[in-house]
């Protein structure tokens, strides 16, 4: 088992290695604007799960 | 002589134009089909009881919408002969692509969840107990993939897509008013005004239709398939046509319901299928069976994209050409991930109904994430040249991001402020 979570982690952290530099360049405003998304998106998502579990209690 | 000559050129081509179509077809209809899976079903059901006909205008909207956001997949996974995964990866960094993959794997399991509620539901109907329908399920997703073959596989997908379309004859039975259908459903309004249900209602037809599976599984099949550039013309098509036939389908579900159950709350495609029985055997039948496909439909896709997604990041030999020794981890995952959703359907008490229509919203809500990253793919000049998107295709885009942005924010605006729409 540790042996497997040990070779996962290696395996992640190649991917990270490997994938470490974007290909496309974006600019500064792109980037910003895509994490403002990413945060919304997340938050409205946690709205929901909020309603789900409104509507289950 | 001369005319017959002619003719039969013209047949003749029109014969070789079908055949290719033939052996292109696929990951677009399948995709598109498979779109109306076990949440979708309950989705069409409930809007057609609860809306009637009113909402069939709505539906249409949505078969451009679908067209437009699954053909860049097409371009993309043609072009580069990579899945959305790596492409993401690739053009944005780890950063960003293991929040694409995270989000994908947790909106693909909860949909898989999604497809084991409708599956079981509809053979309930029939006495099958749920655990019965989860390791038969799993049992008969396991033949269909370790056959070893993609062509196999997406021949008996398409036997599949074909019993989806078992609703049309349904729907012709209930004898529903043609002119009501016209005048109702074709005239765009907003029913009961603008209120959270409706929103609700929206987004979850909007969830069903596209969804962030679709993307990642329609790229990753057109790779899997080995389509090539030349074949991009072919894959619109063969998506122009199933974004028809996933509206059409849902809009005589819609119909069904909307004709007998007008004015009921549905909970489930399930229930509706309950009550159809009660007005007319058949339908009732038909409709559980169409559930239980859709399902089945929704399941086999939807398991794929997540091991075809992980395949390709940890570069574990992902192709369903590969037989489970060549490809363990492709297999392991897909199973993994079926297994743990059919689990959960067998927990006591869990409130299912309201898990499925969740799964629709939150879906809808993650999609602008991954369309926002497909499109900057597909306007990167270097790796797509000539088949980048166009102006048009940019605006379109767009315009469907920031829609699905508009509505999330409504449903999320209208949670917090439940008295505000009303």
């Amino acid at each position: 088992m540790r042996t497997s979570l040990r070779r996962l982690h290696r395996k992640i952290g190649e991917i990270n290695q490997r994938y470490r530099e974007p290909r496309i360049e974006m600019s500064r405003g792109v980037r910003a604007a895509l994490e403002f998304l990413r945060i919304y998106l997340l938050f409205l998502v946690c709205l929901m799960v909020y309603k789900f579990i409104l509507l289950v209690s | 002589m001369n005319v017959f000559a002619k003719l039969y050129y013209r047949l003749r081509k029109m014969w070789k134009a079908i055949r290719l179509y033939l052996v292109i077809a696929g990951p677009g209809i399948v995709v598109m089909v498979a779109d109306n899976d076990a949440g979708g079903i309950t989705t069409y059901a409930a809007t057609g009881a609860k809306y009637g006909y009113h909402l069939i205008w709505f539906l249409l909207l949505l078969i451009p919408v679908a067209y437009y956001v699954q053909e860049m997949t097409v371009r993309l996974g043609a072009v580069t002969k990579r899945g959305l995964a790596e492409a993401i990866f690739d053009g944005f960094g780890a950063t960003w692509g293991w929040f694409a993959l995270i989000d994908l794997m947790l909106v693909n399991w909860l949909t898989l969840v999604t497809e084991f509620i409708g599956m079981t539901a509809a053979l309930h109907i029939f006495g099958v107990p749920p655990w019965l329908t989860v390791s038969g399920v799993v049992l008969l997703m396991g033949i269909i993939v370790l056959n070893g073959r993609y062509w196999t596989w997406e021949k008996i997908a398409l036997l599949f897509c074909a019993l989806n379309l078992i609703y049309i004859p349904g729907a012709f039975m209930i004898h529903p008013s043609v002119s009501d259908i016209l005048k109702n459903g074709l005239i765009p309004n907003f029913p009961g005004g603008f209120n959270g249900q409706l929103f609700f209602f929206l987004m979850a037809n909007i969830g069903t239709t596209i969804a962030p599976w679709m993307l990642f599984f329609q790229q990753s099949a057109v790779v899997d398939k080995g389509m090539q550039e030349k074949d991009i013309p072919w894959g619109k098509f063969d998506t122009l046509l199933g974004s028809a036939l996933t509206v059409v389908v849902a809009i005589f579900i819609v119909i069904v319901t909307g004709t007998t159950l007008n004015g009921t709350d549905i909970e489930s495609a399930g229930q509706a299928a309950q009550h159809l029985m009660q007005t007319d055997r058949y339908v009732g039948t038909f409709m559980a069976i169409g559930l239980f496909d859709a399902g089945l439909l929704g399941a086999i896709c939807i398991s794929l994209a997540s091991s075809w997604a992980f395949g390709e990041i940890f570069g574990w030999a992902h192709s369903l050409n590969q037989n489970i020794k060549q490809a363990p981890w492709f297999y392991a995952s897909y199973f993994f991930a079926l297994i743990t959703s059919g689990l959960v359907v067998l927990i006591p008490g869990a409130p299912l109904v309201l898990i499925t229509l969740f799964v629709q919203v939150i879906a809808v809500t993650l999609l602008p994430a991954a369309l926002v990253f497909l499109i900057l793919l597909l306007n990167d000049r270097p790796t797509m040249g000539d088949y980048r998107n166009s102006g048009w295709q940019n605006l379109i885009g767009g315009f469907i991001v920031a829609c699905i942005v508009v509505l999330s924010s409504l449903y999320g605006i209208s949670i917090m402020f439940p008295n505000l729409f009303q």
